[in-house]
């Protein structure tokens, strides 16, 4: 089956993210001051090819962990769904 | 033991030239290039991980590199003790590889910060850095956009109570945690520092307060 995972990198609650920050003051300046807080993160989205949902997520979490995203700094998560037609 | 240093070079490496040319021209000492693909550090009892962009920074500054070819032979290399220096884009691939604790964050002023500065020698008694004084300042050229150290608080309790900084910056430029410009491991064979000590080691240049770093460290291979 092909799955289609959208993988979402953040980083870490506790690090400074001066790129979120300059984002949100530029929004509050163009007068949108009931925005918050900014972050910014990456958006990763990978065709899958697994047996099952579950052989999915193992892949998933493996590539994450081991590649996509630095523990040390960043936190991931990610959504799965089987893509509507097959990879030719 | 005579020396024998190798350079590894990634596509994107962009000071491999200049620290093989310290270590070759100025050093006098037997220097080759580690072309990535390598599976072999060959007789190399030194190696360095220069500065640069390897595969274009893509994903994290260091990600894929510490995933190339020649990686695995110089994790083991230097969980057997050898010596690795990781410069800049180097000291990135070092903690990508957790060769090194922490990571490098994108700078606190999201600016490529290029320019020289003043750094503080934290600690002396390290193979990396026997030839300065304590508290010496010293300068050195930076250019990086990712250079702003990070560590998580306990990690950063085991390095003050280890010793593992052996430079500080006098003026933060990158937000970096603690000013710290360069560590190096609990074992004391693996160092990473993202200012240039190869951009300051020939007269030639100007600046030569780097130089003292790659004979401290060629001095120890005995």
């Amino acid at each position: 089956m092909i799955f289609t995972a959208k993988v979402v990198i953040k980083l870490r609650e506790s690090i400074l993210d001066p790129q979120g920050k300059t984002v949100e003051n530029s929004l509050k300046s163009i007068g949108f001051s009931a925005i918050l807080e900014t972050r910014i993160g990456k958006y990763i989205e990978l065709k899958i090819d697994a047996e099952n949902e579950e052989d999915a997520r193992i892949l998933i979490e493996n590539a994450c962990v081991k590649l996509l995203a630095n523990p040390v700094m960043e936190n991931y998560s990610y959504s799965l769904e089987k893509s509507e037609k097959e990879l030719v | 033991m005579k020396a024998k240093v190798g350079v590894i070079v990634f596509p994107g490496s962009n000071c491999d030239h200049d620290a093989y040319y310290v270590c070759k021209n100025i050093l006098k000492v037997d220097t080759k290039f580690l072309w990535h693909k390598d599976s072999s550090i060959e007789d190399s009892n030194i190696i360095i991980v220069p500065g640069g962009f390897s595969y274009g920074d893509y994903l994290r500054c260091g990600a894929i590199a510490r995933f190339s070819g020649i990686m695995p032979e110089v994790i083991r290399f230097a969980n057997n003790g050898g010596i690795v220096i990781g410069i800049c884009n180097g000291f990135q691939i070092l903690c990508e590889a957790g060769l090194l604790p922490g990571a490098l964050l994108r700078n606190k002023n999201l600016k490529f910060v290029c320019d020289t500065v003043s750094l503080k020698v934290e600690n002396n008694k390290s193979i990396f850095t026997g030839l300065y004084e304590i508290k010496e300042d010293i300068k050195i050229p930076i250019a990086h956009g990712e250079g702003n150290y990070y560590c998580d608080e306990n990690t950063h309790t085991d390095l003050l109570s280890r010793n593992q900084i052996l430079f500080r910056y006098n003026n933060n430029p990158n937000g970096s945690l603690d000013d710290i410009a360069g560590i190096q491991n609990v074992n004391r064979n693996v160092m990473g520092m993202m200012p240039h000590p190869e951009r300051a080691s020939d007269a030639t240049l100007g600046l030569t307060d780097g130089y003292r770093l790659f004979e401290s460290v060629v001095g120890s291979v005995i």
